[in-house]
This record gives C-alpha cells, structure tokens and sequence, in this order.
C-alpha cells in the first residue's frame, strides 16, 4: 500500500517540536476564533495567511488548517451554550443544540457534538488519504446540471420537512437568493439591484448578513427577556462524556448518513456550511424522532457537526487533486498554496510529498488533539462568557463590527450588519427560519452559475436536467421532496378557505 | 365581520391588564408579508428592465431574479392572506412596550456606535460604547468601568493593528498619534 508508506512518510514530518507546536498553536487560536462570532473559518485564516510567510509551507498549513478544524470544533460551543452560532457551519447546530443546554444537557449536547465532529473528520481524513485519486477522477464527471441538481435537493429538502410554515421557508430561501444576487453578474458582467449604488457592486457578503442575523438580531432577541444573557452551564465531567458515549452507538445511522452527506458536499463543492444543513434536513426527514428536532434531540446535534466536519475535511481534497476548492476556507487555503508557489494537481502528491503527506498526518492528529482540548476548555471558555452581560455585551458587539468590517474593510458593511440585526430581530419573532436565508445567500451565485451554465448555448432547455441517470434521480429526488409537503398544504388551505367562504356571511 | 372586530378588542383589552401594550402580532405578521411582496415587485420591475426572459443563448441577466420575486410576491401575498383570514391568528402582541424598551436599550446604543464609528474610528468608539453600556445599564463603578473599556480597547487595537495588521476605521486620535 503505497499511500500507507507515505502516510508514515508524513507523520515523521509532523512529529518535530517544531511542527507540533504549530499544530498546538493554530488549534486554539481556531477555537478562539470559531467562537467568537464574526471570526469565522475562512475569515480567520485569510487574516492570519500574512502571517505565515516566513514559515515553510509545511509548518503554515499545518498550523492554517488547524485554525480550520479548531474552528470547527469550536462553532458548536457558542452554538449550543448561546445560540450564538459562531461559525456559519454551526448554524444547524443551534437548532437542537440550545434546547439541550436550556434542558441542561448541555455537557451532553457538546460531548456529541465533538464526537460527532471527530467521527466525520476521521472518515474525511481516511477518505482523502485513500481515494485521492479515485475520487478526483469521478468529481470530474460532474457537470453544471449535477451540481444544480445537488444544490436543488438540499433546498428542497429544506422545504419539504418544513410542516408548519412552508410559505415562510420559501420567502426566507428568496430573499436569500434575492440578496446573493445583488451586484455584479459573473456572466454576463450587468449589474443586478444595485440602483446605482456604486458600493453595492460586489454585493452583499453572506459573513455581514450572518453576523447580523445571527449576532446582533440574537442579542436583541434575548433582550426580552431582561438584561440576562446568560449562557446556560456547559460543564463536561468525564461522566457525562462516558454516558453520552454510550448513546452515541445507537446513532449509528446518523453518524454514517452524515458523514457520506458531509464528505460528499466536501468534495462536490458544497461547503461545510450546505453540509451542515443537508445533513440536518435529511436526519429529521428520515429520522425516527423527526419530529422532536428543535426541541433538544441529540441526533439533530450529530447530524449537522459529522456533515459539516466531513465536509470540511474532505473539501481538502479537490483542492489538493484538482486544484478546485470544496469550501470557502479550502479557497482561502488554495491562494495560500499558490503564493508559497505550489502547484495543486496530482504533480503535488509526487512532487512534494513532504507537504501533502505532512499536512494528511497532521489532520490525524490536530482530529484527537483537537477533540481532546475542546472537550477540556470549554468550561473555562463557558466560565469567560458568564462575565456580567452589561460587559460582555459591548464587547461581543464592537467584536461583530470589527468582523463585519475587516470582510472587505468596508463601512456599508458595518451598517449592513446593523440593518440585518433589526431583521433578524423581527423575522425571528415571526418564526421565519433564517437557516434558509444563509443557505441561500451563500449557495444562490453557484447555484444559478450551474443553472445557466447548464444552459449554455442554442436547443438546450430543462430536459437537460434529466439528461443522465446521476443528475435524472438527483432532480426527481429534489421534486419529490418539494411537492408532496406543498400539495398537501394547498389542499388544506383551500379546503379551509372554502369553509370560511360559506361560513362568513360575506 | 364586526363579530371578530369586537373579538379583537376584547382580546386586546384583556391583554392590556398590566403594562401591556403594543401591536399585536398577526398585524406585524400582515406588515412583513405586505413588506415581502413590495421587495418581490420592486426586484421584478428592476430585472424586468435588465431583461428577464429566455434569451438565444439561455436565460438573460435577469430572469433568475425576476422569478424570485415573483415568487416573493406569491409567497407574501399568502402570508398577509393567512395573516387576516387563517384559523390561528395569534391576537396577543408582537411585542410589549416594556420588552421592546429593553431592546431598544441595545439598539439604540448600538446604533450610535456605529454612527461613531464612522466618524471617530472603532477604537474610541469601542472606548465610549463599551463604556456607556457597563455605566448606564449596568451601574458599574468608574473605575471598573474605565478601566474594562480602555482595556479592551487597547487590547483590539495591539490585536488588529499591531499584530494582525488588519486595518479598522481610526479616527483623529489616532491621526494624532501618528497611526
């Protein structure tokens, strides 16, 4: 086994003092970033890129990568214990996260979460270190349709386990693509709903929206009920981690469903934060307890951190074989190995063996390291947070304005955010779902992109769609999903309706 | 109709025991799908002058955001219509006036952050918010107070500035001191 030999290559790399405490260094300076919102995955590592370059390459994306899986990691912390997503990817962990922890289960809740999150990087790592040049050679085969049939079936899935309010969902889906739409048009170069402001030329970025929604529009949430920001209990005794273990085995399916969602959005550029999403909308479709997610279940906190952390991972291997990053971060990555002028493709894994088999070790290890600490800081990191609220108020919001700020150093952005908080705010009361909206203002270019590319060129339409057997059950899938929700729903409003109509006087 | 006109006001005298006031929630829900269903007409007529159809060589510019307005405006229209005539209208209020004065007590100051922001640079505005937030909503003493907010400051901009070297707004005092 060739790729052993170089995977043992790789770990005597990594095994300098040197190396290890990069590794060391970028896992909690990834946990701290992926907790505090506004400082996200692809954020924190494009700002800490400059820094790197006296580094050898090795060391730097060593240490960059395990900012990503610290960030990782820690997204779910703030998003179980506060609501507070602190990473885009985490945002579906919020759903069921932070009803565990009002249940205080929240040691349960985390313990999970990291487990979960270990299990999917694990098989991502595994995956890339096996199947690297398998699977570049079938992602090849995917074109613009099948990834517009794969970006149709996460939002369809979307929809479709939405019962109480499926009209709300499509609205908040809308307005996200609506806003990913704004500005400049990559293929035809027009510019779309700018009314001439010159700003809005490269559009809104998904990071202001997010931190708006999702920081300020919780804080003004939570406001109502009182000056008392408190995040519930977060402590992991080894008790708790050895009984939530326990369970962990039941959710087996889960765990295996989530990873294959997750590495597939990974290497299929989907991103982390789609992953998250898809996994969650598919465990609670085909889940016994379906119903019960949003109110504390603990498959709707695996469901999500596996997928975004297979994803995660896995994305890193079209950037490494192809040279196509899986993610936002994998992008940032991908300029960084282009600067230290190396060039990704299959010459990379001959070439510089040191590099690639290096960094495929390190995520071996920065996955146990990485589990390990958080497991063991987040009670130190729940204890900061329970500084009194008239404090750490301030200091979270000045915190989201220099992240929506330092996005493009721009201070539309800043009102932006505030603009979006005052949204949040309202749409939250209202019970819109915003993880639509996310999902959509971060996948709408791609997805139209893969439409329109679809359509490229005279006598094509949307049979195209149905083209071949891979994209044909993709798109059926997705249809399915939509309609039957929906024509359930139409039925019932008009029967109402009519009922209504006959009762009234008029 | 005026049976649910009195429904109505019975419901919003009976929530009106206490400090309770404030506009009741199927009426905030009307206003945001109506709201809804302008921003689906203004991205239609805006993509319609871009050229929202089928073009030679497949859709045009605009089609893609014209049909979601469009939708935007199907899905708003049946918010608002739920609103008024769906069988679960919530009548108790969206939010009561004491609850949103607490809200407003962050929105506010936040506002006026930001506002700063753009004139005095993050890091005195930070100084100020930070500091008008712990004083005034939470009644911390001076030199708690001073000494958090100075603190923080100082420790975002060694942070950003120095070590990062990731450029946030700065205003005169930071001109003054030569940055």
């Amino acid at each position: 086994m060739a790729e052993l030999d170089a995977l043992f290559h790789g770990f005597s790399i990594v095994m300098t003092w040197y190396n290890l405490g990069m590794m060391m260094i970028g896992l909690v300076l990834g946990v701290i970033i992926g907790v505090l919102p506004g400082l996200g995955g692809p954020n924190g590592v494009a700002i800490l890129l400059p820094l790197t370059f006296g580094m050898s390459p090795t060391s730097a994306i060593i240490m960059l990568s395990c900012i990503y899986w610290g960030s990782l990691f820690a997204g779910a912390i703030t998003s179980i214990l506060f609501n507070i997503p602190g990473e885009a990817s985490s945002v579906a962990t919020t759903f069921d996260g932070y009803p565990l922890a009002q249940q205080g289960r929240a040691g349960e809740a985390l313990t999970a979460s990291f487990s979960g999150s270990f299990v999917g990087a694990l098989v991502g790592v595994l995956l890339i270190t096996f199947l690297a040049p398998l699977v570049s050679k079938f992602a090849l085969r995917f074109g613009p349709p099948e990834f517009f049939a794969v970006f149709l079936l996460t939002f369809c899935s979307f929809v479709g386990t939405d019962k109480k309010t499926p009209f709300k969902t499509i609205i908040s889906m809308m307005l996200g693509f609506g806003l990913s739409e704004i500005g400049m048009d990559n293929i035809s170069g027009e510019l779309r709903m700018t009314f001439g402001w010159a700003e809005l030329l490269r559009g809104i970025d998904f990071l202001v929206v997010v931190i708006g929604l999702f920081g300020i529009g919780e804080i003004l949430v939570s406001m109502e009920e009182g000056l008392a920001f408190e995040g519930k209990s977060g402590k992991i005794n080894l008790k708790v981690v050895l009984e939530t273990w326990r369970k962990l085995p039941r959710y087996w399916l889960t765990l295996a469903r989530s990873t294959i969602i997750g590495c597939w959005m990974g290497i299929t550029p989907g991103g982390a934060t789609a992953a998250s999403f898809m996994g969650y909308g598919i465990a609670r479709r085909f889940s016994r307890n379906g119903n019960r997610f949003g109110t504390g279940e603990l498959e709707g906190v695996i469901a999500p951190e596996t997928a975004a952390h297979a994803s995660g991972t896995a994305a890193l291997l079209p950037m490494l074989a192809l040279g196509i990053p899986g993610s936002a971060t994998a992008a940032v990555l991908l300029g960084g190995l282009m600067i230290w002028g190396l060039q990704p493709g299959p010459l990379l894994f001959v070439e510089h063996k040191d590099f690639v088999w290096g960094l495929i070790a390190s995520m071996y290890l920065g996955n146990i390291v990485g589990l390990i600490l958080v497991m063991s800081t987040v009670p130190l990191f729940a204890a900061i947070l329970r500084i009194r609220f008239a404090i750490i108020a301030p200091i979270i919001i000045v915190v989201c304005a220099i992240g929506a700020y330092s996005v493009h150093s721009a201070m539309l952005d800043v009102w932006f955010m505030l603009l979006f908080g005052v949204i949040g705010y309202v749409l939250k009361k209202l019970q819109y779902p915003l993880a639509p909206l996310v999902l959509a203002l971060v996948l709408g270019d791609r997805m139209e992109d893969a439409f329109r590319q679809s359509m490229l060129g005279p006598g094509t339409g949307l049979h195209v769609f149905w083209g071949n057997p891979l994209v044909g059950t993709i798109t059926t899938l997705a249809l399915v999903m939509l309609a039957w929700p929906l024509l359930a729903l139409a039925w019932r409003l008009l029967f109402r309706f009519v009922r209504a109509g006959r009762r009234s006087p008029g | 109709m005026e049976r649910e006109e009195t429904e109505r006001r019975e419901t919003a005298a009976g929530a009106a025991t206490g400090p309770a006031r404030g506009l009741s929630y199927s009426a905030m829900d009307a206003v945001v799908g109506a709201a809804v269903v302008l921003v689906g007409i203004v991205m239609m007529v805006d993509n319609h002058r871009i050229g929202a159809d089928w073009g030679d060589d497949g859709p045009q510019t605009g089609y893609f955001p014209f049909h979601i307005g469009a939708i935007l405006c199907i899905a708003g229209v049946a918010v608002v219509l739920k609103a008024f005539l769906g069988a679960d209208r919530i009548h108790s209020s969206f939010v009561t006036w004491d609850r949103f004065r607490l809200v407003l007590a962050v929105l506010v100051p936040t506002t006026l952050f930001v506002l700063a922001m753009q004139f005095l640079g993050i890091y005195v505005a930070a100084v100020l918010f930070i500091a008008a937030f712990m004083r005034v909503l939470g009644r911390t003493s001076w030199l708690k107070t001073l000494s958090v907010s100075v603190g923080v400051s100082a420790v975002l901009f060694w942070m950003f500035e120095v070590q990062f070297k990731v450029p946030l707004p700065k205003g005169p005092l930071e001109a003054l001191l030569g940055y």
